[in-house]
């Protein structure tokens, strides 16, 4: 709710927006999202998902090759301000991804980043336009986000695992 | 010592004399010979191979009467017929006389030509018989270019009385071979190749044995494969007509699913076939319906065979791999080691009415020693051929010849290689 | 993928095969954007090593490989120019020093890919050998059998044609047995491989018969200038006795569908109104035939196995 209220004020026209959400993680929380913004600008925001997995920059080095996700763009993305919506944010590396894969679908006038997590760890020159909460974490550790009754809506509790443990 | 001649089974020494055999017996006097010690070892008749090519002259790049003389002696065979699909064909005397004074000058093992039957393999015109036989032709075969005209078959086998040799026949009918590469059956289904039915052997089996029974020619049906075509010499044999017949190694252990990763070096004619023919092949040889295990050596380079399936020629290498590979019928107890003997030594001289394959005092001193339990790798560039087409090749083998002697003479042993010449 | 290579249905597990297809369906959707392209493959060279003429799956592969990226480059030594003492290893061998990460191999005979996979150290793709496999040819089909149907699983599926000498009917026999269709082949009995039944499927010499119930039914093409006079008397009597039309297909299920690997023969394996049929879904299948053919790159090339497992294989 908060993160609708920035995108809001950051955006003169919140028509022109468009919720891009990175699987899976990011796609409940773009549905989310979207519904805040209704409740807040009164504006039906477009809501696509976009893989990033044939834009990946390690595609070649690992083994085996990494089961590809849905994409659906409903919405052309030509001059419109996109704002890509991932759940947890560490290296950067799925973001720049995600860029790349968006200039694919045509050219946006702005591109902005929400993570709802921010784990730290950039290896990328990436910032978070919008950042739900800072999680600092060592490497060998993973964050898992959990709902209420294990339902994926706010409150959101965050976990730390160790890595390996599957999200 | 094992002698099929004399139906021998025993422990005993071999005295040989001046390139002959001189006495077999125990505790012989030793005193002044040099002492070949076997013991442990099978002590038999050199080998006596009916059906192999040495490539020369035409094709030494593949194999030439020296390499092959000196294979042949490296798997125990003292002598072998060579098929007259040379380059020349040997289809006159001087290509017979030529191939003869190379074996005696390069070759270890004694070399028997066999000229062919037709001019230039064709099928058409006979060739010269008796002068072949006179330069030194110990039989006449076109082998894998099967006469199918039966006109021509009849006119043939009706002239070779005179020479009294044997017709040796490759019995596919080449228009139900067509493009046949594998048999015909579920593998060739599988691997999407043409296959070469069994039919094809059967018939032309048949068609022979008639015209031989006809003619009163002595036949000799070259590499039998079908179960069919062992049937029909089976009962050509009960009704008394004049034909023998041979098999190979690899007729008798391998089928047509050692195709299955498309290696070239399965590929011969005739095509490996199902288990029931193999059986049928092995029962043939154990029942005397089948004389002689031959190895239809077939040397062929490495280029040729990296070709696809389709265009790789046919033809394996048997010389090295022959005792071992056929040993699988002592093991499985099909053969007495006396019997295995026979069918590739005393046999095939008999069918070509040649000294050899036995140990009685007289005999040329034509010895092999083996070691039934010995267990080696065949390593291909390390055979005594030019070519490396086998399906063995780089596995362990068990049972091995570990010496050979032609008249007397040391001219394989397994530690110190080709002796001679 | 359980192999480096692709070189026949023969060897895929189910779990392959609904992978392929499964990636294939994500990979349509590239090919419905306005920039057909994505970054998979940049830098990495596909051969497309093409000893039999084709037009139509060299295209297919080139765009495949084009759309991820990939550097396509097409070498057809033609069977006649190689030389007797050039073996078709040593062409393999050529291509091997050359560095390529996928290479994808057609040729006329069965078998080459296998041979040529053996001394390379990238893998193969089999764009089909001789009479032997085509198997991306049937992955496409499933996967538009997938779309129509919603599933593979307890369809009946009717193969009619050579099917002795096709490569799409093995190929297609394999990967629906594998994912749980029952499959019919129907032909003239010359047409009809040796102890066929040996691949789990039954033999019908009665089109009427093959098609009672059938969900899919797949003609082949005829090949009319190797096979008419030794196989088949003549096109004609082929196409009165099994070529398809739409009297025939009623002899299926209501909702049958009709496939072919094209070009179609009109009016020999299918007549001309039931090639441009509702029930057909022939051009489907070129559709998909791009799709499955990126997600096989795409799970495929590059797979490099060790330099030295290579180096070892080598004569």
């Amino acid at each position: 709710m908060r993160i609708a209220h920035e995108i809001v004020e950051r955006n003169e026209e919140p028509e022109s927006l468009f919720l891009v959400a990175i699987p899976n993680g990011g796609v409940p929380l773009a549905r989310i999202l979207a519904a805040n913004l209704r409740d807040v600008a009164d504006v039906d925001v477009a809501v696509g998902v976009l893989d990033t997995t044939l834009y990946r920059d390690d595609l070649m080095i690992s083994g085996e090759r990494p089961a590809l996700r849905h994409t659906e763009m409903p919405s052309a993305v030509d001059d419109r301000c996109v704002v890509l919506v991932d759940d947890v944010v560490k290296t950067g590396r799925t973001i720049r991804a995600a860029m790349d894969a968006l200039m694919d679908f045509g050219r946006p006038r702005a591109v902005q980043v929400v993570g709802l997590i921010d784990r730290g760890h950039r290896e990328l020159p990436i910032k978070l336009d919008y950042v739900g909460k800072n999680v600092p974490t060592r490497t060998g550790e993973n964050v898992r986000l959990c709902g209420a009754n294990g339902v994926l809506e706010p409150p959101f509790e965050v976990v730390l695992v160790a890595e390996g443990v599957a999200a | 010592m094992l002698d099929p001649a004399s139906e021998r089974d025993e422990i005993a020494d071999v005295l040989c004399v001046d390139g002959r055999i001189e006495a077999v017996g125990a505790e012989l006097d030793g005193r002044g010979a040099e002492i070949f010690d076997a013991e442990g070892q099978w002590v038999a008749p050199g080998f006596v191979d009916l059906h192999c090519h040495l490539r020369e002259p035409g094709q030494e790049y593949k194999e030439d009467i020296a390499s092959g003389g000196r294979a042949a002696v490296a798997g125990g065979f003292t002598t072998v017929a060579c098929m007259a699909n040379t380059d020349p064909v040997n289809d006159d005397p001087a290509t017979t006389d030529f191939i003869l004074d190379r074996a005696r000058n390069d070759s270890p093992a004694r070399v028997y030509p066999v000229a062919a039957a037709t001019k230039g393999l064709e099928g058409k015109v006979m060739t010269e018989m008796s002068a072949l036989l006179n330069a030194g032709a110990v039989a006449f075969s076109d082998d894998g270019r099967t006469i199918m005209d039966s006109g021509v078959m009849r006119r043939v086998l009706e002239y070779s009385r005179l020479v009294d040799v044997p017709i040796i026949v490759h019995c596919e009918d080449r228009t139900l071979v067509g493009d046949g590469v594998l048999n015909e059956g579920a593998i060739s289904t599988r691997l999407g190749l043409p296959g070469n039915p069994a039919i094809a052997e059967e018939v032309h089996v048949s068609r022979d044995i008639k015209l031989a029974e006809l003619t009163g020619a002595r036949l000799h049906v070259a590499h039998v494969s079908t179960a069919g075509g062992v049937e029909e010499v089976r009962r050509a044999r009960e009704r008394g007509i004049s034909v023998t017949a041979e098999v190979t190694p690899h007729h008798l252990t391998l089928t047509d699913e050692a195709a299955l990763g498309y290696d070239t070096s399965t590929k011969v004619a005739p095509p490996l076939r199902s288990a029931a023919d193999v059986a049928a092949c092995r029962a043939g040889l154990v029942d005397g319906s089948i004389d002689a295990i031959a190895t239809d050596h077939a040397p062929h380079a490495q280029h040729e065979k990296e070709q696809q399936f389709t265009e790789a020629p046919h033809g394996m290498l048997g010389f090295e791999t022959a005792a071992a590979v056929s040993l699988d019928l002592v093991r499985r107890a099909e053969l007495s080691p006396l019997e295995w003997v026979r069918r590739l030594s005393l046999n095939p001289a008999r069918i070509l009415r040649r000294p050899g394959g036995s140990l009685v005092p007289g005999e040329p001193a034509d010895v092999v020693v083996i070691d039934p339990e010995k267990r080696w790798v065949y390593d291909t560039a390390k055979g005594h051929s030019k070519s490396r087409n086998s399906p063995w090749a780089g596995q362990e083998l068990t049972g091995r010849v570990t010496a050979t002697f032609v008249e007397g003479k040391l001219v394989f042993h397994v530690d110190r290689g080709v002796l001679a010449p | 993928m359980k192999h480096r290579d692709l070189l026949g249905m023969e060897d895929l597990e189910r779990a392959d095969i609904e992978r392929i297809l499964e990636t294939a369906n994500h990979m349509r959707e590239v090919g419905e954007r306005d920039v057909k392209k994505v970054p998979t493959l940049r830098g990495r060279t596909v051969v497309n090593l093409f000893f039999e003429a084709s037009t139509r799956t060299r295209a297919s592969f080139e765009i495949a490989g084009k759309r991820l990226s990939a550097d396509v480059v097409n070498f057809s030594p033609s069977s006649s120019s190689l030389k007797k003492s050039e073996s078709i290893l040593d062409t393999a061998r050529t291509l091997d020093a050359m560095d390529p990460d996928c290479v994808i191999v057609r040729h006329s005979v069965a078998g080459v890919p296998k041979c040529i996979a053996d001394v390379l150290s990238a893998p193969v793709i089999n764009a089909g050998d001789g009479a032997h496999e085509h198997p991306t040819q049937a992955l496409l089909d499933m996967l538009t059998v997938q779309q129509e149907k919603g599933r593979i699983d307890g369809l009946t599926v009717t193969i009619v044609g050579d099917i002795a000498h096709s490569r799409v009917a093995r190929s297609n026999i394999y990967g629906f047995r594998r994912m749980g269709a029952e499959v019919r082949v129907a032909a003239p009995p010359t047409m009809i491989p040796a102890d066929v039944e040996t691949l789990g499927v039954k033999a019908y010499t009665s089109l009427r018969e093959a098609l009672e119930g059938a969900d899919v039914v797949m003609a082949l093409r005829i090949q009319n200038e190797r096979l008419v006079g030794s196989w088949f008397p003549s096109v004609r009597e082929y196409s009165a006795t099994f070529g398809l039309d739409r009297a025939r297909l009623r002899f299926a299920k209501d909702d049958a569908i009709v496939m072919h690997p094209g070009p179609v023969n009109r009016g020999v394996e299918l007549s001309h109104e039931l090639t441009d049929d509702r029930s057909s879904v022939i051009l489907d299948q070129v559709r998909n035939g791009v799709a499955i053919r990126m997600a096989v790159l795409y799970l495929f090339a590059g797979r490099q196995r060790g330099r030295a497992a290579a180096e070892e294989t080598r004569p």
